[in-house]
């Protein structure tokens, strides 16, 4: 079947889809940020806090040299404290949701319940920072200063206890972390996506090795017949909503080069043989059969779901 | 073939312009910031958001080109984070927090709030109580933070570290202080995921430290004057501390006890409101961080210390119970 082809050829994403209901009352569906991606972001924002603290207290040091006193070493604490505790809640709150690490891995935090995300949300997400992860890297850095006197297998509990916190998006679906429980916050890949030319509006190529032929005249009942390849309301009755779009995959990976035009072959021939393409014209231009077949196909699946009959997979 | 069109094709056709501006507007958002929109792009956004919403709810009513439908929801989506985004002026938000959330929600968790008061409380009772039974006890409840003053010190050397003057180091004392007490504070509502124990062992401990300590001191008869070096920053940040404590108890709670609601439902409902506590709490030990760093060095006098102390409890009492009634009903 066509069915088992075209999901070797297009690798279906299986990223985890988070719905949110907007305002408007529209669904609109976020996908959830992998693991790898948010450790990468947090990465890049403690590469950041690490070195402007650094600078900070180099400077001090300088100072210190120089004659100024302390003044460099409180200036360098407070400024230590607020990089290590306000840099996350700063951007987030400025940046409506993304941090310098997050932009950079393309990431954004939403409030999962759909409405705005408060800085409420975001002080409550990021303060949970002191369990999630400044305890137990000083747990794992420093095991002697978070609990001076319990002995040895004391620590390890505590350390493993911490690690849950530390590990729990790698416990849901979500990836949520504790801040994100605490908070009601969530986050997902920062939508981005192109606009491509439509498919159904490609102008003909020229490359048919055959003269236009004069256009059809218009059915007021749906897409003419194409005079090239005439499908009948048959042969279009076979596929559904997911094929079709699984073609448009393909024809579009096509354009871009990314597809091998063997696959398109194969692909052409399994719908001639499912729709019954007429044995005598049998030998047709792969490129244009597939154009005219989207073409004719998404025109009556359309025209269909405009009369409330939505079909999502071709009968079998 | 092309004089024909789809439905579908012709209504992209007629509103892609409009997509393609949005697209072109938050671009320039996401990359620079909001300010770097004029004001008549900033008054396109939204109505250029809405029309994006509708375009999509059409699209995928009569669309079938996924490309297209991918494209209009990730358009939306941006424009959406971006229309929704926490944006209010800094300003704002500070005064909006200071005169009505912060008392609001100290009120709202009250309950917490007053059991973390009652459990530094019975951590200083006891203490007082164990110390004075057995000086001994005191190593094993202040440990490293007595800065020297311990049953072997001299009453002399006890009464000195109450009227120290000030050196160069003032500053970087308080500023250690304050960030020392600040980060404790935060992890207090941090802990509070851990269902809340750890924040009653936190507050009880905190008690037990001040218990001792006041026992050290009263076996010499300086009772009163401890209290008077402690209490002008300490009911600033003892305060403080109860209002973490109470953050932490409120978000164990929420995990605990969920009500009606869902447990992560519940939890994301309260976190936010426990949330401001914690801020408001960092406030407050920036206060006591400057009173400590800077009054109690200069003023010497147990009288004025015993005023001070009063004042600050008055003026606690007051902001947190007249302000911000006029906005019960709002977060």
């Amino acid at each position: 079947m066509i069915g088992s082809v075209l999901i070797a050829a297009v690798t279906l994403e299986k990223a985890r889809l988070h719905v949110v209901r907007t305002p408007e009352g529209l669904s609109l569906p976020f996908v959830v940020a992998s693991a790898g991606d948010r450790a990468g972001a947090l990465l890049v924002d403690l590469l950041v806090i690490i070195g402007g603290t650094t600078v900070v207290w180099l400077l001090a040091l300088l100072s210190y040299f120089a004659g100024l006193g302390e003044v460099g070493v409180s200036f360098a604490l407070l400024v230590a404290f607020l990089l290590w505790n306000f840099y996350f809640i700063w951007f987030e709150v400025h940046r409506g949701g993304v941090t310098p690490g997050k932009r950079r891995m393309g990431l954004r935090v939403i409030a999962r319940d759909g409405g705005p995300l408060t800085a409420e949300a975001v002080i409550a997400r990021n303060l949970m920072r002191n369990l999630e992860l400044y305890l137990p890297l000083t747990a794992l850095l420093m095991p002697g200063q978070l609990l001076p006197e319990a002995p040895g297998w004391g620590r390890l509990l505590a350390l493993v206890w911490l690690l849950v916190f530390a590990l729990m998006p790698l416990f849901n679906q979500d990836r949520l972390r504790c801040g994100d429980l605490v908070a009601g916050t969530l986050v997902v890949k920062a939508p981005a996506a192109v606009l491509l030319a439509d498919l159904a509006d490609r102008p003909d190529r020229g490359d048919r090795g055959q003269a236009r032929r004069p256009a059809a005249e218009r059915a007021p009942a749906g897409p003419p017949p194409n005079e090239e390849f005439p499908f009948t309301r048959e042969q279009l009755d076979i596929y559904g909503i997911h094929e079709l779009q699984v073609l448009e995959d393909l024809l579009r990976r096509h354009d871009e080069g990314t597809l091998e035009g063997l696959i398109l072959d194969d692909v052409c021939e399994k719908i001639k043989t499912k729709i019954g393409w007429p044995r005598e014209r049998w030998n047709v231009p792969v490129r244009p059969f597939l154009d005219a077949f989207y073409r004719a196909q998404r025109g009556l699946l359309e025209q269909k779901m405009l009369f409330g009959q939505r079909r999502e997979r071709k009968r079998i | 073939m092309a004089d024909f069109t789809l439905k579908s094709a012709q209504f992209r056709k007629e509103r892609e312009q409009a997509w393609r501006e949005l697209e072109g507007l938050l671009d320039r958002v996401e990359n620079k910031g909001l300010p770097s929109l004029s004001a008549e792009e900033l008054n396109r956004l939204p109505i250029l958001y809405r029309s994006a919403v509708s375009s999509l709810s059409v699209a995928s009513a009569i669309s079938l080109d996924k490309n297209l439908l991918d494209y209009l929801n990730a358009l939306v989506g941006r424009a959406y984070v971006c229309v929704y985004g926490a944006k209010r002026r800094v300003g704002d938000a500070v005064a909006e927090f200071f005169r009505f959330q912060f008392p609001w929600v100290v009120r709202r968790y009250f309950a917490f709030v007053a059991a973390s008061i009652v459990l530094v409380a019975l951590g200083v009772l006891t203490g007082y109580q164990m110390t004075k039974a057995d000086p001994e006890r005191y190593y094993s409840f202040v440990g490293g933070m007595s800065q020297g003053r311990t049953p072997s010190s001299s009453t002399e050397e006890l009464r000195k570290v109450l009227y120290q003057r000030g050196d160069g180091a003032l500053t970087v004392f308080a500023t250690f202080l304050f960030t020392h007490n600040a980060k404790v504070g935060m992890l207090c509502f941090a802990l509070g995921f851990a269902a809340g124990v750890p924040v009653v062992f936190l507050l009880f401990s905190t008690g037990l430290q001040l218990g001792a300590l006041v026992a050290l001191y009263d076996a010499r008869g300086l009772g009163a004057e401890l209290w008077a070096w402690i209490l002008p920053h300490g009911v600033t940040e003892i305060g403080a501390l109860c209002l973490c404590g109470a953050a932490g108890m409120a978000i164990g709670s929420a995990i605990v006890f969920p009500g009606r609601h869902t447990r992560l439902r519940n939890l994301a409902l309260h976190g936010r409101e426990v949330a401001l506590l914690a801020v408001g709490a960092v406030v407050m030990f920036l206060v006591a961080g400057l009173i400590e760093g800077f009054f109690r060095q200069l003023v010497q006098s147990v009288g004025a210390r015993w005023v001070l102390a009063t004042a600050t409890l008055l003026l606690w009492t007051w902001y947190f119970t007249a302000l911000g009634q006029d906005r019960e009903a709002r977060p």
